[in-house]
């Protein structure tokens, strides 16, 4: 039987997450069990002993993360973030310069990650090590955005330094180019239940295979015959058999009770339009550039999150507003509008929606675009800023 | 310091009289106060017969309670179980514990027993005693409508006066601390009710550290979909999880012989939302607001309500469902065990009850008369006196919620060493097992589970101390709780810390437990479960639980726990988390 530290080690490793001669992974029943020997282990037990866990997981981060989050580290004993994942779950991400059980555990205790300052990352599970990698990969999401984040605002501020701008080059020479894409779907009419699972679950390995999510981010839903069939919570969206609930509009059912977060958004998306296929991912470069507004002195500034009064565009994409799940300043109130007049939506810190009418080719091909666009905006206002890559 | 008054309200019954004591603050920081309070008052009597009159009843709030914490209108009820001889407690909602730290105290503990039925009025410092016994024979409603003007109400019904053994104390007119038989402890007391009213308030240490903790709390709760989804409990209640448990071929039906019912729909949440239109009502304070009121004004059942007058007595009509609801609140009863202890009287009966039957079974086991006497004392001595105790789908002779262990492997371990009996909120694993919260777990293997029933028992002890709602631990964690508490209190504290300190209070339980004679014997599940698949479909297979895995995961429990091999705490486990030890 596969043992868990190894699945999740095997995904932390295919993701471009670690390298797997560094990264250790515990998993802890009556007793510890590594995923392989190494120096580091001692510490890393003494950790274990010291908290009510059940897993555990350290690794330095494969380029071009590892880079940019010896930097942030390096400048910060608390890096704090605008990004959906972090404000969310993370909170802020506590820097220690020592690797030591005893600081470890101290910032462990109280967070669901610590950043070891030029050794790597900590993360534990108190269920599972699905936990660890959740939230190891979250790490690297929200620092990938912060940096790129930062970096633009500072070179749009004139306010970049020498070691800034050292960094830049080489996180740039680490990080894989746009990818070609060319890739089609199975094509409506779906004439069964099983025709809907099979395209949901088809979507869904290139949204995680080209990087448009990591871990557990990301949705994707179809409606056909009045029952909209959406990812559940928490669920891989490269991994989709046996994780799509089936959730009927008129709310007959409850089943969908483990169904995505954002099942309230995407129900209003197709009972409210023609739309039917929904695709919802968080690709980096849309994120980064949600975060980036010109408007100096903001009476909201701190609320853009939640509350945007201004139209905002990356081209003719809408940026907007909202939170995760339900509540007045959930996303369900603007992306659902936005996708109205628009072939996607980006939410502030948070990700891309994108429908379509008839299968998922449509809103597939426009998160692709939407990202590619995203990404060529961004070098397009650094070249504006007089940085050239 | 903050949250806490540091006042307990000690009253005796046989004298009518009652005095102040004040705890040293490091009593509090030791057992935070709800659960752990309780328990720690509870220690040096738990040898007793829960009807001794100096058995205490113990009534306490934690520290968050009265303030603007996220679902801190909850406190713990407390004392030796009359149903299963084990810690019996039950966290409930209502406002009593908001007034009675508003009354300026933290806790209560009742002991010695009234010579007739009497009441307990409070109102801050003032504490008078009534004569209740034209209340006796009345039902909870009834009593909480005549006395509702002077505060929160607790109150006990014709079950407690009549001793069923799993009466259960009704607070605010339809909370109810329904587990373990509390309420007959009560009534034996000769107590009829108890009113609170408080006038102060509770002192938040950093009012702004809170807001910041309440809104990270509020927005991790916004995001799960089990609690503020649109299918979520904020919706529909509990009872959204009832379509869950059918379509994962575990819901508990026939007494447990089967695993699916093939009516199941006709009694959902759906059905029930269409037919009573119900409105949210909720704890003071808090804003998922479970509980669902119908169009007629009836309190609708919960999900393990449901399952128990429904599918687990083959009935799907939700109409009696819902007065066999009413019938257990008026009358004080516990609805889980109730319908399982009816669901053992059908299989013992060979038949398959029609809803009269449901109705007037339960009206004479409020009432102690005919059958109904002989069933007011619970499955297991039912059963037992049937010789047919194995009928009684009981751990430690509390009757099994609505999740069969066969399609939960964490709740089948759960059940079994949780220590007040056949409980699912001990370790609570239907977050991981079946709502996939906070992460999925397979549902079908032991592997891991041993430390995930652990850690998750240690977590509500403290969750049931601070005292907070375990709904709202589908969306935020104790890492948030901690700030919350810190803010509320003043003393720092992290999410592990907290972990901890939820670790000394459940391990004290098993100290309790350890000393009335239990051990490993009884923590294990009704042999059904081992030997009897559940109803496979859909590609799902419920097969019976394998005994050698099950025993391997129990003794990994043990060793996780820190006990014996024969499930019993230790000496050095004990010192080590800070607990006195006296063989």
């Amino acid at each position: 039987m596969e043992r868990l530290i190894d699945r999740y080690e095997k995904k932390l490793i295919e993701q471009g997450l670690a390298e797997r001669s560094q990264l250790l992974m515990a998993e802890i029943e009556t007793e510890i069990v590594w995923n392989r020997d190494d120096p580091k282990c001692g510490i890393l037990a003494d950790v274990i002993k010291n908290m009510n866990i059940s897993s555990l997981c350290f690794s330095p981060p494969a380029e071009p993360y590892r880079t940019l989050v010896d930097f942030l580290s390096s400048r910060a004993d608390t890096i704090t973030l605008k990004d959906n994942e972090t404000r969310l779950f993370l909170h802020d991400l506590p820097v220690i310069r020592e690797f030591s059980a005893e600081q470890i555990v101290a910032q462990l205790n109280r967070r669901k990650a610590v950043i070891v300052d030029g050794h790597g990352i900590v993360t534990y599970g108190t269920v599972s090590p699905e936990q660890t990698f959740v939230v190891y990969s979250s790490v690297l999401f929200s620092c990938f955005v912060k940096f790129f984040a930062d970096f633009l605002e500072h070179s749009l501020d004139g306010t970049i330094s020498d070691e800034e701008m050292t960094t830049f080059k080489r996180v740039m020479e680490n990080l894989p180019p746009s990818p070609q894409i060319d890739m089609t779907f199975k094509k409506a009419p779906f004439t069964s239940e099983n025709e809907v699972y099979d395209a949901v679950s088809e979507v869904g390995k290139p949204v995680v295979s080209y990087g448009f999510v990591d871990s557990v981010m990301g949705n994707i839903s179809y409606l056909h015959k009045d029952i909209l069939y959406i990812s559940q919570t928490g669920s891989f969206l490269d991994e989709l058999e046996g994780c799509i609930d089936p959730c009927p509009v008129d709310n007959s059912s409850c089943t969908g009770i483990t169904a995505s977060s954002e099942l309230p958004a995407h129900m209003l998306i197709v009972t409210d339009s023609p739309k039917r296929a929904i695709l919802h991912g968080h690709p980096k470069f849309s994120v980064i550039m949600s975060l980036i507004c010109d408007k100096k002195d903001c009476e909201f500034d701190g609320q853009c999150h939640v509350n945007c009064p201004d139209p905002r565009y990356v081209k003719d994409i809408p940026i907007v507003s909202g939170e995760t799940g339900t509540g007045p300043n959930a996303l369900c109130n603007t992306v659902p509008k936005a996708l109205k007049e628009h072939r996607g939506a980006i939410v502030y810190g948070h990700g891309v929606f994108t429908a379509g009418q008839d299968d998922f080719n449509e809103p597939f091909h426009n998160l692709i675009d939407i990202e590619k666009m995203c990404r060529t905006e961004y070098f397009e206002k650094l070249k504006k800023a007089g940085i050239e890559v | 310091m903050s949250g806490w008054n540091f006042k307990i309200l000690r009253i005796d019954l046989t004298t009518r009289t009652w005095t102040m004591e004040r705890p040293e603050p490091a009593v509090y920081h030791k057992f935070i106060g709800g659960k752990g309070l309780a328990g720690y008052y509870l220690r040096d009597h738990i040898t007793r017969n829960w009807d001794d009159p100096a058995m205490p009843l113990l009534i306490f709030a934690g520290p968050l309670v009265g303030t603007s914490a996220p679902t801190s209108g909850r406190m713990t009820v407390m004392s030796r179980s009359p149903l299963t001889g084990t810690v019996g407690d039950a966290s409930v909602g209502g406002r009593f514990g908001t007034e009675l730290k508003k009354a300026g105290w933290d806790g209560i503990i009742i002991s010695g027993q009234s010579q007739k039925a009497c009441g307990i009025e409070i109102v801050d410092e003032q504490i008078a005693f009534t004569d209740a016994t034209s209340l006796k024979g009345s039902k909870t409603s009834e009593i909480y409508t005549r006395l509702k003007d002077k505060g929160a109400v607790a109150s006990v019904g014709p079950a407690a006066d009549h001793r069923v053994r799993f009466a259960s104390i009704m607070f605010d007119g339809h909370y109810a601390a329904g587990r373990n038989g509390l309420g007959t402890l009560v009534g034996a007391k000769n107590l009829k009710y108890i009113t609170m009213k408080g006038t102060g308030k509770v002192h938040v240490s950093d009012l702004n550290g809170l807001k910041m903790a309440r809104e990270e709390i509020f927005r991790m709760a916004a995001a799960s979909p089990v609690l503020m989804g649109q299918l979520g409990i904020t919706n529909y209640g509990t009872a959204a999880v009832y379509d869950l448990t059918s379509s994962r071929r575990m819901m508990p039906t026939a007494n447990f012989r089967k695993t699916y019912f093939d009516d199941a729909i006709q009694a959902n949440a759906g059905t029930y939302h269409e037919k009573y239109q119900p409105q949210k009502s909720g704890c003071r304070g808090c804003h998922i607001l479970c509980k669902k009121i119908g169009n007629d004004k009836r309190i609708l059942p919960e999900f393990e309500t449901m399952n128990h007058f429904g599918p687990l007595l083959e009935n799907a009509d939700i109409e009696v469902i819902t007065r066999a609801n009413v019938i257990c609140n008026e009358m004080g009863m516990d609805t889980i065990s109730a319908g399982a202890t009816l669901a053992c009287y059908a299989e013992i009966e060979n038949k398959r009850l029609t809803g009269d039957e449901i109705l007037s079974l339960l009206t004479a086991v409020a009432n102690g008369s005919g059958i109904g006497k002989e069933l007011g004392k619970g499955s297991y001595e039912f059963a037992r006196s049937k010789g047919k105790s194995e009928v009684s789908m009981s751990v430690k002779r509390l009757e099994l919620p609505a999740y069969d262990p066969r399609g939960a492997y964490g709740m089948a371990l759960g059940y079994a060493v949780s220590t007040r009996g056949g409980c699912h909120l001990r370790a609570y694993p239907i977050g991981n097992e079946i709502l996939r919260k906070p992460v999925p777990t397979d549902r079908f293997t032991f592997s891991g589970k041993a430390r995930i029933v652990k850690i998750a028992e240690d977590a509500n002890a403290i969750i049931d101390s601070l005292t907070a709602c375990k709904f709202i631990f589908f969306g935020a964690t104790l890492e948030e709780y901690a700030r919350a508490f810190t803010a509320v209190t003043g003393v720092e504290s992290t999410g592990q810390d907290l972990s901890k300190i939820g670790e000394r209070i459940y391990y004290a339980e098993r100290i309790m437990n350890a000393k009335n004679g239990f051990n490993k014997i009884h923590d294990d599940l009704p042999q059904r479960f081992f030997k009897e698949p559940g109803s496979s479909g859909n590609n799902i297979e419920i097969q019976p639980i394998r005994r050698d895995d099950f025993l391997t995961a129990r003794n990994n429990y043990y060793i996780v726990r820190g006990l014996d091999g024969n499930g019993l705490p230790t000496k050095e486990k004990a010192e080590e988390l800070g607990l006195k030890w006296n063989d």
